[in-house]
């Protein structure tokens, strides 16, 4: 079994561990093949000039938001649940970024039976920058 | 021809129409273990997926007894029927006022995981919407909510998806 986190050990403002990839055709292609997303503004770059990027093709919301939810689910372990997750898709992913998913607490309570911990989200590209905020809600096992 | 200021509402008699009614039922095949596996290889790529989506023994001994699927699994794609769209263009994206569109987001909330020999049961309804002016112009932020239930009417997961049209 995989605890990776307890509820007793986690408090607010603590972060997770930092979770990244570096994104290009290899990684949307799988993704497209898997999740039956092809579109021509993921796939080709003069569509996705036609669709005003100028660096052409880049990458679907969907991944950054499985990205968001591996990150959590590499954080948390498998005797954890991830309850709840949005984003809000800001910025592009372009063709060779490097997307680190943050996640900080920001607050954490015994709701409905359950050990829920609040978190702000994000998946932030190699220069710093936001491409999709959001939030997620986990339950923790406790270690009583 | 149409102008951006002689548009006053992008809502629609058709969205009037469909506010809070399920529709666009979908019956998903039986998920396929090897699917499970596939989508963690891809969506963890280019590490090695969490055994919890592969592995059976391993899954055995965790408190779900068994293999389940991340999170986000999607048993509705590769389905036989599909509208086509001419240059694989999404439905309904123009470049002209009022057809323009992207995604705005979504949130998620989860209930029981989704495993092998799952049929996943999905309907949808637009729930709300909003209409304002913004940068774009004319911008109308429309809620649509999707619900999956598995075969034994088990609450898998919720989605309320934002789409922005402008």
């Amino acid at each position: 079994m995989a605890v990776n986190v307890h509820f007793e050990d986690v408090k607010v403002g603590d972060e997770i561990p930092a979770w990244s990839r570096t994104t290009d055709f290899m990684s949307w292609n799988r993704y497209a093949a898997v999740n039956d997303e092809f579109v021509y503004i993921h796939m080709d770059d003069e569509a996705g000039r036609k669709a005003l990027n100028e660096r052409g093709a880049f990458g679907m919301g969907n991944l950054r938001y499985t990205y968001m939810l591996d990150a959590l689910r590499d954080w948390i372990g498998d005797e954890a649940e991830i309850r709840e997750c949005g984003v809000q898709y800001r910025a592009i992913n372009q063709k060779n970024d490097t997307l680190t998913v943050t996640g900080k607490i920001t607050d954490k309570k015994v709701e409905a039976g359950e050990n829920r911990v609040y978190l702000e989200m994000n998946v932030v590209n190699q220069n710093g920058e936001p491409t999709c905020p959001g939030h997620a809600v986990v339950v923790l096992p406790s270690k009583g | 021809m149409t102008s951006e200021q002689q548009i006053e509402t992008l809502v629609t008699p058709e969205m009037e129409a469909r506010k809070g009614v399920w529709e666009n039922l979908r019956i998903s095949p039986p998920i396929a273990e090897s699917d499970i596996r596939k989508w963690a290889i891809a969506s963890y790529w280019p590490d090695t997926p969490p055994r919890l989506f592969w592995d059976h023994e391993y899954a055995k001994g965790t408190r779900w007894g068994g293999i389940i699927a991340p999170n986000d699994f999607n048993p509705f794609a590769w389905p036989i029927d599909r509208p086509r769209t001419a240059g694989g263009a999404p439905q309904g994206m123009g470049s002209t006022p009022g057809t323009r569109g992207m995604n705005g987001g979504q949130v998620e909330t989860f209930g029981v995981p989704m495993r092998a020999g799952d049929v996943i049961t999905s309907r949808t309804r637009l729930k709300e919407w909003n209409e304002r002016t913004t940068r774009l112009g004319l911008t109308l932020f429309s809620e649509t909510e999707m619900e999956w239930r598995n075969q034994n009417g088990e609450l898998v997961k919720t989605r309320i998806s934002t789409g922005i049209r402008y």
